[in-house]
């Protein structure tokens, strides 16, 4: 087989198909609006899935917390809208009109200084990317420049989740608190809640999602892909190479939070608000677990773990509104159990073979071909 | 108001008592039925709800799993009822009302999904749903832009007005300021240490609290807030100690309860013996389950309901609750309110003799209950109920004896003015 082409083996030329074709064409074709938000809900989860591939499934760095990450590019995001949000016609019944409402609410009276830029769509569309990623940085460097790694790293993660979420929640006269950044209307005057920018919005989250699809893929095929690979597997034979380790671990950290605040910001905008809720220790573990059902080492699987726990989870609480977090606990249990590589195993261990086999058996039954297998004895 | 609604309460006597009992509406099956006949679908379902000729569809949206399970548990339950005693006597312009319930999980984000889900994809003809002003903040935009109709059951912060909802549940000036007066008058205060769980009901409610204090000359010793879920208070009670008020103003929330009036009483301040009186607003009977009550015992709460009220519509409203679900249950402020949303969204409805969103939205406004284990009630036009204020003295039994209660209903304004 010709398995090595351009930056796909063959195999997983057709898996692209499949998804692009699986999201661009047959879930909008067959899926009403409300259910496509919710999808396109689920696969803004899928960008911090794909981060924890790379960096996870290659890299072996467990981040327990890159709803850090997803959430400030949401509120970047969030921001922005919501000053869109809050002209001063449109908030004329608060005690300061023309800042937000959960500002007038706790007795703030003037636009702090750091919301201002955000008045800048160009700044906002900036930020989204640069601050998750420059505080990814500073994680990085200060964990892993002391070779922390490991238990450690995923603890000290989870405890920035935490020490992120309780800011938050704190500072709410400049964050919102509790209730988050709610009621956003419009991006540069162009309603998002109405059905058809949702059908847009869709489309753009879409296509990022197999842009940040390629570009990871990239990545894991290059030459730095097989540097995580060995430094997963033996770092201190790696760093005896003379490679500087930690700066590539620094490196894959900071893509995987870049790719979380896409998600955020996309989510910010399907779902029309962002709150501490998705900031916090349980979100970021529930996207490790996203990672783990489609498996850790799949791309791909990163993207349909993420659509098949959310539409289980949504599903389930449906129609179990009292029972569903067990469901929900159940199959974690199982996937885990029974298949350590997650539906990307599954598919590469069993169903691959099987569709091998059935692909011969057809060919063994057409004349002419049933000679070939001796012959090529 | 031209009418004062208050005096339309009579005194009990054995007449009116008989009466008030014959009134009651899950007791009228004696009275003819409105057919649904009367109301051909097409006339009272113009805008594609799901009304069909013999049933309509409504959403109960309230946490059953997360932290706040708890707490919204008891709304569940008392929605349920509602919804059953109006089926029992007929339905709503007789059609049977069938309910789809969805789970919030304590999560926002979820609120609004199930929210969009029972609007957009079931058609509900109204929701009766939500707790936290968190989760009414994320369903809020859900609601205005399919045009759904909310029946929120919480004592809330007010500053909100929305068309598409209904506020069951009373707004900081109605629970804060008559309980404030009360305590100064009777109890003599002259100054006060709040406190509170950290986010915008605590922030707002004690702001209010501040400025009615200072308003009466009064003074405030102290200001503080903890995050939700917090269980060191060891530090605030030192400083209450130390500046020794009057009175404490709480208003903690949720699960940190517990471990605030157990640390009191383990510090030694004796709620019955009132040095200092401790005054809260976020107590009701369901929390004293968890915080017991011998350590509650002496609490001052203002609400507009207590289990205990001593009416017929009360008594009444808590035998049928306890006989759908369990002698042990109590039934606190927040569970009360959100067994009037069903009753007032039915009394919407029939008034105009319509399910569609608009014509209940315009009809809201001036709907009256007589039957509201409160007392009476009525809608104001901010969407807002008028309703008395009362003062609970908590008792060792876990329920509050109602020492105080407005003679007049007091009127909900979401914006006071001076307040802000």
């Amino acid at each position: 087989m010709t398995s090595e082409t351009f930056l796909f083996k063959q195999r997983e030329w057709v898996a692209l198909a499949i998804l692009a074709a699986l999201i661009l064409l047959v879930l909008p074709a067959t899926v009403d609006i409300f259910r496509l938000n919710l999808v396109g809900k689920y696969l803004t989860y899928a960008f911090v899935a794909l981060g924890l591939v790379l960096c996870w499934g290659l890299g072996g760095i467990l981040s327990l917390g890159q709803g850090i990450f997803f959430g400030l590019g949401g509120y970047c995001m969030a921001m922005f809208l919501k000053l869109e949000a809050s002209t001063p016609e449109a908030t004329k019944i608060q005690s300061t009109p023309g800042i937000p409402d959960f500002m007038d609410w706790n007795q703030v009276t003037e636009l702090p200084f750091w919301w201002q830029p955000f008045h800048s769509f160009g700044f906002t569309l900036i930020a989204i990317v640069a601050v998750p990623t420059a505080f990814a940085y500073v994680i990085g460097a200060a964990m892993f420049k002391r070779r922390v790694g490991g238990v450690y790293f995923a603890i000290i993660t989870q405890a920035v989740a935490a020490i992120l979420t309780i800011l938050i929640i704190g500072q709410q006269g400049y964050t919102g608190g509790v209730n988050g950044i709610t009621d956003l209307r419009t991006l540069l005057g162009w309603d998002i809640r109405t059905d058809d920018a949702k059908f847009v919005l869709y489309f753009v989250n879409a296509v990022l999602l197999i842009g940040c699809l390629v570009l990871a893929q990239f990545v894991r095929v290059s030459k730095f892909g097989r540097l995580l690979v060995a430094m997963r597997d033996r770092e201190d034979r790696v760093r005896f190479s003379g490679y500087d380790v930690s700066n590539f671990k620094i490196f894959v950290f900071c893509l995987a939070a870049a790719f979380s605040a896409v998600g955020g910001a996309m989510f910010t905008l399907q779902v029309g608000f962002m709150s501490p809720s998705f900031v916090g220790i349980v979100p970021s573990i529930e996207m490790v677990i996203f990672c783990a059902v489609g498996g850790r080492l799949s791309l791909f699987g990163a993207v349909y773990g993420a659509l098949l726990v959310n539409f289980a989870k949504t599903s389930f609480s449906e129609s179990f509104p009292e029972l569903w977090l067990f469901a929900m606990g159940g199959l974690f249990i199982a996937v885990v159990m029974a298949f350590p590589f997650g539906l990307a195993g599954v598919i590469r261990e069993h169903v691959e073979p099987a569709l091998l086999k059935f692909t011969r058996s057809v060919a063994l039954l057409r004349p002419g071909a049933a000679a070939a297998p001796s012959s090529s004895k | 108001m031209k009418d004062e609604p208050s005096k339309r309460l009579m005194p009990v006597t054995r007449r009116t008592l008989l009466a008030g009992i014959a009134a009651m509406p899950f007791l009228t099956t004696g009275v003819a039925p409105v057919m649904a006949a009367d109301y051909p679908t097409a006339a009272v379902n113009a805008t594609g709800l799901a009304v069909t000729d013999d049933t309509v569809k409504v959403g109960i949206l309230h946490s059953v799993t997360g932290t706040m399970a708890i707490s919204e548990t008891g709304s569940v339950q008392a929605e349920k009822l509602a919804i059953e005693q109006i089926n029992a006597m007929g339905g709503v312009l007789g059609r049977k009302i069938e309910f789809i319930q969805e789970d919030g999980a304590s999560d926002w984000p979820t609120f609004a999904e199930k929210a969009k889900k029972l609007l957009v994809q079931d058609k509900t003809a109204a929701v009766f749903g939500c707790w936290t002003s968190a989760s009414r903040k994320a369903v809020l935009p859900v609601f205005e832009q399919y045009n759904g109709m909310l029946y929120y059951p919480t004592f809330y912060e007010g500053l909100e007005e929305s068309p598409n909802v209904i506020y069951t549940g009373q707004e900081a000036t109605q629970q804060i300021l008559a309980g404030i007066d009360w305590v100064v008058k009777e109890k003599g205060a002259k100054s006060f240490y709040l406190l509170g769980s950290d986010y915008i009901w605590p922030r707002t409610s004690n702001k209010i609290a501040r400025k009615h204090i200072e308003k009466l000359g009064l003074e405030v010793v102290g200001e503080e807030y903890y995050p939700l879920g917090h269980t060191q208070f060891n530090s605030v009670i030192n400083k209450i100690k130390l500046k020794k008020p009057d009175v404490i103003y709480a208003i903690v929330v949720g699960g940190s309860n517990v471990a605030f009036y157990k640390q009191l009483k383990a510090a030694g301040i004796d709620l019955s013996k009132e040095k200092p009186l401790l005054l809260t607003i976020s107590v009701t009977e369901d929390e004293i389950l968890g915080i017991g009550g011998e350590n509650m015992a002496g609490a001052y709460a203002m609400m507009k309901y207590f289990q205990s009220l001593e009416n017929d519509n009360n008594k009444q409203f808590v035998a049928e609750f306890k006989k759908m679900w369990g002698d042990n249950i109590v039934i606190g402020d927040v569970t009360q309110a959100a067994y009037l949303g069903p009753w007032l969204w039915k009394a919407a409805v029939e008034k105009a003799g319509s399910f569609d969103i608009d014509k209940v939205k315009a009809a809201s406004p001036g709907i009256e209950l007589t039957t509201a284990p409160e007392g009476y009630v009525k809608i104001h036009e901010n969407h807002h109920l008028w309703s008395k204020a009362r003062v609970g003295h908590a008792q060792l039994d876990g329920q509050y004896k109602v020492v105080y209660e407005t003679t007049d209903l007091m009127e909900p304004n979401p914006f006071p003015e001076g307040y802000q």
